[in-house]
């Protein structure tokens, strides 16, 4: 199963940057909604499913890119381990190829790293249908340039990503959340101030003058971190689960969805505008129709940048407009790994 | 080539580059005599010396763009350095290449305790960052042997590790954002202030790209919370395998201790010799592991680990009961080569990965070479992360020893490729493992590397001949060569 398809995989590259015709790399479709939308003919990842490798005491898992993410993450919850970063799935055929591609991280980001930081190596198969592995196996390494985490986020713009390895981290002993009610500039200060302290914090979020906090780590350890921290323990029920898969209420499927990714301690930001505030502060989203160039401006300004995540009018662009000297290496490197320009063309910026 | 058949090639280039690097305003601090040039001739890769055409000491980074741009229009290679304590050469000179050294760019420019963040200039020493900030209950967590001395900018260019990592992660996970000057002398910032940024990640490609990509000039640094507890204990077992069986059940209990070293028996005979460490007779190996953070997670984490020593066979356990007694605990690991170093005054040291559960057969086979090659072979393992050091010792002073521990240490590498690991774990590629980089990457993914590199330096001009091989030099290179007598810095651990 596995060669064939790569073989396959690679002449079917090579056959369309002849004809310069371009591919959709796609895995279970759930982030079809992300970027600027795909063009070509479908190049379906799903066939290339199932774990490789996982050794546990290793802390390694190496995966190829089809298989579904839930598949992943229970064989790795068999083993009391987790995937740190909780990528969001938004659907039930998510896979993990497409959660690398799309690069995006769950609540535990700020306070573990972000999917980038676990990728360990990356096979991908380049534009010019060329089949090459980065990175590798163990967890640390530094030969060569980092080309495996540049796929992650990528959006498959540089290369089909064929397999990854992670390192994975053990799954928390005991978790709960504490609740306070707090404007959104105390709020912001405060999850700061905690995490600059070792305290085991996973997750925060902050919604029309609601924080949430949640506690990961030994029990005695959540239990001293509660009486330092204060505020009121609740049980969360799904809402974290529920905050990483936007099924909450303010989430709602209708309105365009914006994401500003700004320093964590920024102040308050798109007054008027209805948010909902994770990553201690470093990610806001608002929901509704908003005024791209302003939001932009403001992300900018406080050292962040805004996308148009999901919905909303799309030619206002996606993602954030680049620096000209970050664009310059952005339209190179694309030249160098995908120089007939086939892979997801556009699905990113106009390249 | 020599500087003297340089100049019969081009007369006139280093003078016409010496000119241009004269004009640039304000003025900057070039270096062309040949006694200046001395002191930059080699990094702490000694075994390979070249003095630079010219040497520049920016004190800016307007200083830099022009220094670049200078260059890039003569077809004049620059190759940047920091502190010089690198040790695979990344920073070794080019006799037809200015050399840019960046210490005089030092300064703090702001430290955001509540954001939790440094802003620092390349030249700034690891260690400074974490006292500097260290008031604030913060503190930079990858930490370099050589943290005392090595610069920032030179950790970002080699994506440094240290004996922390498993659980702090190595620079990359540490950094918000990098500013490097492109071959076109063009500001590129990479990263942010947030936790992400927009479009590819550049930041990931600069980190540990070895002065290739770009010449750093400011780094944005993640802080983290200094623990409120450690504990550090040292268990002594009968074997290596034991010793790494206890590994994987403290990995496999859910803890990840902030480090966890490995030492064999050769280190520990050693170290019983010059430092007294009163370990039991008979011990094979030696575990040294650290766990901290909230005053419950470091006591918690302390009982699970000890049981699983226990467990695991180890004859004897310590736990620092201060921190003069953990200081005591790390010099069996730190002090190690300074004790190793009186057998023989000439040592090599290796750097590659493995997957833990290769430890003992690799250290096996390590062994059978060693006595292949009639040498003495001293191991240390950063054990958590399967980062081994073994350390080859040879006498120099023997004709052949050099090139057969050379030798020695390139197969030492390949065993690592060949069982899933890689050749360098922390310490980057420079000149050294270029042959080695041949082995573990097939032409396709070479020539990745090489259009990565031609994104951000089409015409090849930043420290060319480094970090990734071209295909045709594949079988040219040698090894790293530290002589004890004559290392820089002799005093500051490097493993």
């Amino acid at each position: 199963m596995s060669e064939p398809f790569i073989a396959a995989l690679c002449e079917r590259i090579r056959d369309h940057a002849a004809r310069k015709a371009p591919l959709a790399v796609r895995g279970g479709g759930t982030k079809d909604f992300y970027g600027q939308g795909c063009v070509g003919e479908v190049l379906d990842m799903k066939p290339y499913a199932g774990i490789v490798a996982y050794e546990p005491k290793e802390l390694v898992v190496t995966v190829r890119a089809g298989t579904r993410l839930v598949e992943l993450e229970s064989a790795l919850a068999a083993e009391r381990q987790m995937l740190a970063f909780e990528p969001p799935h938004f659907g039930e055929g998510a896979t993990i190829g497409g959660a690398v591609a799309a690069g995006l991280s769950g609540p535990r980001r700020a306070y573990v790293g972000s999917l980038r930081d676990f990728v360990l190596g990356t096979r991908v198969v380049n534009g010019k249908g060329e089949d090459l592995a980065f990175g590798g196996r163990v967890i640390k390494n530094v030969a060569g340039y980092d080309v495996s985490r540049l796929m992650a986020g990528a959006l498959g713009t540089l290369g089909v990503i064929t397999e990854i390895s992670f390192k994975v981290l053990p799954r928390p002993a005991h978790e709960t959340t504490l609740f306070f009610e707090l404007d959104e500039a105390r709020a912001t200060e405060q999850v700061n101030r905690w995490a600059g302290q070792p305290l085991p914090l996973s997750a925060t979020a902050w919604e029309a003058g609601k924080l949430r906090a949640r506690l990961s780590g030994a029990a005695s350890a959540v239990a001293a971190a509660k009486v330092r921290m204060g505020g009121e323990e609740i049980d969360a029920g799904s809402y974290w689960g529920d905050l990483r898969e936007q099924r909450l209420g303010f989430f709602a499927p209708s309105h365009a969805l914006w994401r500003l990714s700004v320093p964590q301690t920024a102040e308050p930001m798109a007054a008027g505008h209805a948010q909902l505030v994770e990553w201690g502060g470093g990610v806001r989203w608002i929901s509704g129709d908003a005024d791209a160039a302003s939001l932009r401006a403001e992300a900018a300004r406080a050292g962040g940048h805004a996308t148009l995540f999901r919905g909303g009018d799309k030619s206002v662009g996606v993602f954030h407009p680049l620096e000209p000297a970050v664009m310059k290496i952005h339209r190179r490197l694309k030249d160098a790994f995908d120089p007939a320009g086939i892979l997801n063309p556009g699905r990113m910026y106009a390249f | 080539m020599n500087a003297h058949a340089l100049e019969v090639a081009q007369p006139d280039l280093r003078a016409r580059m010496l000119g241009a690097l004269r004009g640039i305003r304000p003025p900057l601090l070039v270096i062309d005599d040949d006694e200046g040039l001395k002191p930059f001739e080699t990094d702490a890769f000694i075994a390979h010396r070249e003095t630079p055409m010219l040497a520049v000491l920016p004190d800016s980074e307007d200083q830099v763009r022009a220094v670049v741009k200078a260059c890039r229009a003569l077809g004049v290679p620059v190759v940047s350095r920091g502190a010089g304590t690198g040790i695979s050469g990344g920073a070794i000179p080019r006799n037809d290449g200015v050399l840019l050294v960046l210490s005089k760019m030092k300064r703090i420019v702001a430290v955001d305790a509540l954001a939790r963040s440094a802003t620092v200039e390349p030249g700034v020493r690891n260690l400074q960052v974490s006292e500097t900030v260290a008031c604030h209950g913060l503190f930079y967590a990858p930490d370099p042997s050589s943290q005392s001395i090595c610069s920032i900018g030179g950790n970002v260019a080699e994506n440094s590790g240290g004996v922390h990592c498993l659980k702090y992660g190595l620079t990359t996970h540490n950094l918000l954002a990098v500013r490097a000057i492109d071959a076109d002398g063009d500001v590129v910032d990479a990263g942010s202030l947030a936790l992400d940024a927009p479009g590819y990640d550049l930041l990931a490609l600069l980190t540990g790209s070895e002065g290739n990509l770009g010449v750093i000039t400011r780094v944005t640094l993640r802080l983290v919370p200094l623990p409120e507890r450690t504990e550090t204990m040292l268990a002594a077992f009968p074997s290596v395998r034991q010793a790494a069986e206890a590994v994987g059940e403290i990995i496999a209990a859910g803890i990840i201790p902030a480090a966890l070293e490995m030492m064999d028996r050769i280190v520990i005979e050693a170290c019983e010799r010059f430092m007294a460490m009163g370990f039991p007779v008979g011990a094979e190996a030696l575990l040294l592991a650290e766990v901290d953070g909230s005053e419950e997670d470091a006591r918690e984490s302390l009982e699970s680990v000890r049981a699983i020593l226990d467990r695991c066979g180890a004859t004897e356990v310590r736990v620092a009961a201060s921190d003069i007694e953990r200081d005591r605990l790390w010099k069996s690991r730190k002090g190690a080569f300074t004790a190793l170093a009186t057998i023989l005054p000439d040592y090599y040291t290796i750097d590659g990965t493995i997957p833990r559960r290769c430890l003992p057969d690799v250290l096996e086979r390590i062994t059978a070479l060693a006595a292949e090659y009639g040498m003495t072979v001293g191991n240390v393992f950063h054990a958590g992360d399967g980062n081994i050091h073994p350390c080859i010792f040879y006498d120099a002073n023997k004709p052949g020893e050099l090139e057969r521990s050379e030798e020695f240490g390139g197969r030492i590498l390949e065993i690592c490729v060949e069982v899933g690991g890689t050749i360098t774990g922390e310490h980057g590629v420079g000149i050294e493992k270029l042959r080695q980089m041949c082995v573990q990457f097939r032409a396709p993914e070479l020539a990745a590397f090489h259009a990565v590199k031609a994104a951000f330096d089409p015409d090849g001009i930043l420290n060319p001949g480094k970090a990734v091989p071209t295909l045709k030099r594949c079988a040219e290179w040698g090894g790293t060569h530290m002589r004890a007598g004559r290392m820089p810095h002799a005093d500051i651990p490097r493993f």
